[in-house]
């Protein structure tokens, strides 16, 4: 096996560009899993730990190195309480953002707040850079629209991040759990909601009829948040496996979904 | 003869006091070789090919691809056992490899070594085997139709006429659970040059390993000399042979060493399991609130071969209703032969099923008939001069099931959960921020085990010690296995206090140096290894004090009087005094066809009270805590028991929210920690545990064997709490969020 540790961004388009097929290699806590596994046996690797730019973090846009516990810390409220419930300390410590997004699992925890944000995964590679919608970028489960040769650089923000964010994610454990549902609602000063959902669908889905719904309304009555809720488990596609039923999921994502609006304003 | 006088020393590290384990700082700071950390130069790496079916037709097994590959250096099927091609503790109806027929999810199939991990996993893949798929047999109640059964155990006793008034019934059900040990199976397999080996495998009994083994290799007993191991865990599951036998193979195939660790994905299918159950209860009482008849139908899911599953079922049956009395018994349990994982035994044994069952039936009568739930098990309570409501046996032991629940009851309760605590990690959901706090509703429940220590129905049961008193200090040799519960401690504690000397090692010895200590399981070892020490350090300490006529031995050596004759040196200088001693406990009697007879030497028993937060809306519940009395006998080591305690709570609280082996038609949807859900420190409940002391008299220094019973009565007690919070029925464990929540379309 082939190893290439680029120590800047460029360098590592360049390696890229040499081999687009090589397997990207981050925090390793998806990647490593699946090599012991045995379900991918990557032929060469490029390691992104030592790249500096992958690690920046500023007012519009998160590198893809940034590491869940330095999310768990920082300023953006949602982004703290959906890192704050990612796997283990140890985890956390090397987790990142980037290395979520690559892996698109349905049940992902940054991708509901990506969603809710209406956030842009930007991309790279030697020939440039390129901008998609979250939606443009997640395909399906675990596929996204990364192209050989590209590598994820970071997640860009709304020029203002909404006032109002809230994660909430179901698991059958106090921590350290995959999602049987996780939600993020987002809600700006103006009352504008947004809500998307994971682990109920193949990818990350966002409930937008119940969004029209709350938008502008500024306390919704109980009545409006009883409809809310159905519109939410209207808006989705969940699936029985082993971790939850169907049912329960569906059943689930109108509970959450209504209390994170809730935190939105208390 | 020297004439010191000195002060007479004291022991240190005797019974009673909470001695550290030798090993708890090797283990934490990683210094302690485990299994997996075994390396014998020139060994090369084996690995398992498995079947991916639970039920099909072997057709064909073609190892030449794998042999073809370089730095592959055996591939082996069934046709190459050297000896016995099947194997099994009780019956040998286990094939080394499969033969004919797969008939579980992960069977073996063949096994190869290799260079390297990688080459011997590459190898293995590269075997061709074709498989024609069956139809398995995965339910319960059809196995039973199909007579597809090991054992059936039928209990009868009193009069069938008797009828109560007040009548409760239902299905039960408990997820097949597993055991989960952090430590995978690993090993290695030594040639010694002469046509024998030496193993290291997995194990909780290596003198049953080593019969087995022995018979599947072709060899004598004397030239496999299994060695004492060490586990990162086992729980029951290392009573049945994984790697050891395809070890031995490769080994002797080769002439040299070989290694093998499964990884955690083999591991859930390379151990056997706590048998899922199904279970049909009928209780009857009077008015007064006491148990008339019940009647239960136990059907254990045995998986495709017995393993221990006849004698897991008929602990099942014999405490199919708890430590109460009853006037009327009818007990059917059956042990069935599925197409499912392989199941065996599990902390418990057979007893924490029906507790599950049995436990919340006794809730339920108290419901009907308006009576406080623990006011009726105290009504029905048993202790000693009672007997034992399904087997007749008189309770000649103390059995303080009364004291364990008034003292339970009598723990104060944790505090409510406060208006401004909201931390979220004491929330249920935790860290996931699902639930406020005002959704959240409290419950408590209360459940009581029953369990039989040590072998029964007749079982030869036995353990060896040897205890050797040197210029060092004393040192046992015992080939019982240290699973990690500190047996290792106590039989030191307990030389200590017998010889009166405090330099006291324990020696692990491999199986051609002592003979058997039996298994480490049924909370066997305190008592059995125990008192064979006991019993060998006595006879030590007597010819120690005859040979200079002394009337008192301790660190300094012998003494008469106030006068010392000689110190330990010198006592010991013509060479070590020593004593072995095969210890046995009372015979106990086979069972008569009502299942009826003094099948088991003694028993234990345990309350538990759980207190839980759950959020109806979501289904989600967090422990708060399980308070626990637990009989005891005596308390040798409180540290060591605590640690029981708080780990067996753990586990059983587990299977009570959340540890299941998902299976899908024979199949594991679930083999891994990703989806394999353990609790966490945040999901452990505070622990507060009672002892109560009501000492033995015949174990060591009046001590008991306990450790099963936290466990046990954990499952029910949180189900039940989790009952009193939300008023569901929840008729299985785990409770599952989709249960609490109910009516979902
Ligand atoms: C014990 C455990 C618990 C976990 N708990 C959670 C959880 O609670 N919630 C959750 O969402 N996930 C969880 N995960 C999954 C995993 O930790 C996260 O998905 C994590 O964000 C992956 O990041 P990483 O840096 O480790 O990625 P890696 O494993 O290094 O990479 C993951 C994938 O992304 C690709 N990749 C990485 N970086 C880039 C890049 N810059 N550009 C393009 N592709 C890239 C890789 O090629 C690979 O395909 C858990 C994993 C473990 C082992």
């Amino acid at each position: 096996m082939h190893i290439e540790r680029p120590e800047g961004l460029d360098e590592a388009l360049a390696a890229l560009a040499a081999d687009p097929h090589a397997t990207l290699l981050a925090g390793g806590t998806d990647l490593m899993v699946e090599v012991n596994l045995t379900h991918r046996r990557p032929a060469s690797v490029v390691a992104l730990r030592r790249v500096p730019e992958l690690r920046e973090w500023d007012e519009r846009m998160i590198g893809a190195g940034v590491s869940w516990a330095r999310m768990e810390s920082g300023p953006v409220t949602g982004l703290a309480q959906l890192a704050r419930t990612v796997g283990s300390p140890q985890i956390r410590a090397v987790g990142t953002l980037g290395g979520n997004l690559g892996t698109a699992s349905p049940a992902g925890d940054a991708l509901p707040w990506l969603a809710a944000l209406d956030a842009e995964v930007v991309l790279a590679s030697d020939r440039g850079r390129r901008r998609l919608a979250w939606d443009e970028f997640l395909l399906g489960p675990k596929r996204t629209a990364r192209q050989p040769g590209e590598l994820i650089v970071g997640v860009q923000l709304p020029e203002a991040l909404p006032p109002h964010q809230a994660f909430a994610k179901v698991g059958v454990r106090q921590a350290m759990v995959i999602a049987t549902v996780n939600c993020c609602v987002v809600r700006d000063a103006d009352g504008a909601t947004r809500v998307a959902l994971g682990a109920v669908g193949p990818t990350v889905r966002r409930a937008r009829r119940a969004e029209a719904l709350v938008s502008g309304t500024v306390r919704p009555s109980a009545a409006v948040l009883d409809r809310f809720e159905a519109l939410v488990r209207e808006e989705i596609a969940p699936i029985d496996d082993h971790r939850a039923s169907a049912a329960y999921r569906r059943h689930a994502a109108g509970v959450l979904a209504r209390r994170t609006l809730e935190r939105c304003w208390s | 003869m020297s004439e010191v006088l000195v002060q007479r020393p004291t022991v240190r590290g005797g019974v009673g006091e909470s001695v550290p384990r030798p090993d708890a700082v090797p283990k934490v700071t990683g210094r302690f070789d485990f299994l997996g950390d075994l390396h014998a130069e020139g060994m090369v790496w084996g690995a398992t090919r498995r079947a991916w079916l639970p039920r099909a037709r072997l057709v064909r097994v073609d190892v030449t691809p794998a042999l073809t590959m370089r730095g592959v250096h055996a591939a082996l099927t069934q046709d190459d056992v050297p000896g016995h091609r099947y194997q099994g503790q009780k019956v040998t109806d286990q094939p080394v490899l499969a033969e004919g027929e797969v008939r579980t999810w992960g069977e073996p199939v063949a096994v190869v070594a290799a260079d390297d991990p990688e080459t011997a996993r590459r190898a293995a893949d590269a075997i061709i085997v074709e498989l024609d798929e069956l139809e398995p047999l995965t339910d319960l109640d059809e196995a039973l139709a199909r007579g597809s059964v090991f054992r059936h155990v039928r209990v009868r006793r009193g009069d069938p006429d008797a009828r109560g008034e007040v009548v409760v019934e239902d299905t039960y059900t408990t997820a097949t659970q597993d055991p989960a040990a952090l430590g995978t199976e690993a090993g290695l397999a030594v040639p010694d040059g002469l046509g024998g080996l030496d193993l290291w495998g997995p194990t909780q009994w290596t003198h049953v390993d080593r019969t087995q083994l022995a018979a599947c290799l072709g060899l004598s007993p004397e030239q496999v000399r299994v060695q004492p191991c060490r586990l990162g865990g086992a729980f029951g599951s290392r009573e049945d042979l994984s790697l050891q036998t395809h070890l031995g193979m490769l080994a002797l195939r080769l002439g040299r060493p070989v290694k093998m660790v499964y990884d955690r994905t083999e591991s859930f299918v390379g151990h056997v399991k706590r048998h899922g159950a199904r279970m049909r209860y009928r209780h009857e009482a009077d008015r007064a609130g006491r148990l008339v008849r019940v009647e239960a139908q136990l059907l254990l899911d045995g998986g495709p071969y017995e393993l221990t599953s006849s004698a897991v079922v008929a602990n099942s049956s014999y405490f199919a209703l708890g430590p109460y009395r009853c006037q009327r018994v009818e007990v059917d349990g059956y042990a069935l032969r599925t197409n499912n994982p392989p199941s065996g035994a599990m902390r418990g044994f057979g007893a924490n099923q029906p507790c599950f069952a049995a436990e919340a039936q006794m809730d339920r009568l108290a419901e009907a008939l308006g009576l406080d739930p623990l006011e009726l098990r105290l009504r029905n309570a048993i202790g000693p001069g009672d007997h034992l409501a399904t087997t007749g046996q008189l309770i000649e032991h103390p059995l303080p099931t009364a004291e364990v629940i008034r003292s339970v009851a009598a723990i104060p309760l944790p505090d409510a959960l406060a208006p401004a605590d909201d931390d979220p990690r004491r929330l249920p959901g935790g860290t996931g921020l699902t639930t406020p706090r005002d959704r959240v509703v409290r419950g408590v429940g209360y459940a009581v085990g029953l369990k039989n220590l040590q072998f029964s129905e007749g079982f030869d049961d036995y353990a060896e010690a040897r205890v050797e008193l040197t210029a060092e200090g004393a040192r046992v040799h015992t080939a019982a296995i240290e699973v990690g519960q500190g047996m290792v401690t106590i039989i030191a504690q307990v030389v200590r206090s017998t010889l009166g000397v405090s330099q006291v090692e324990v020696a692990f010895d491999h199986t051609g140096r002592i003979g058997s200590a039996g298994s480490t399981s049924a909370s066997r070892q305190t008592q059995m290894a125990g008192n064979a020490a006991l019993e060998a350090a006595t006879v030590v300490r007597t010819q120690a004090l005859e040979r200079l006529g002394g009337d008192h031995l301790d660190d300094a050596g012998v003494w008469r009087g106030e006068q010392l004759l000689a110190p330990l040196a010198e006592l010991v200088a013509d060479g070590p005094i020593e004593h072995h001693v095969r210890y046995r406990h009372r015979p106990t009697q086979q069972p008569d066809a009502d299942g009826q007879g003094a099948l088991h030497v003694d028993f234990c028993v345990a309350a538990h009270r759980a207190v839980v937060d759950v959020d109806p809306d979501l289904g989600l519940v967090r422990v708060v805590e399980i308070a626990i009395a637990q009989d005891v006998g005596r308390a040798l080591n409180p540290q060591q028991l605590h640690g029981q305690i708080e780990g067996g709570i753990a586990q059983g609280m587990g299977h009570a929210i959340m540890e299941e082996v998902v299976l899908d038609a024979g199949v594991i949807r679930n083999a891994s920690f990703t989806d394999y859900l353990l609790p966490t420190c945040l999901d452990a409940p505070e622990v507060e545990a009672v002892l109560v002391e009501q000492p033995s008299p015949w174990g060591p220094f009046g001590a008991k064997g306990m450790a099963e019973l936290p466990t046990m009565s954990a499952t029910p007690a949180v189900v039940a709490a989790v009952r009193a919070a939300t008023g569901r029925a929840l008729t299985r464990a785990p409770v599952r969020p989709e249960d609490v929540v109910g009516d979902l379309r």
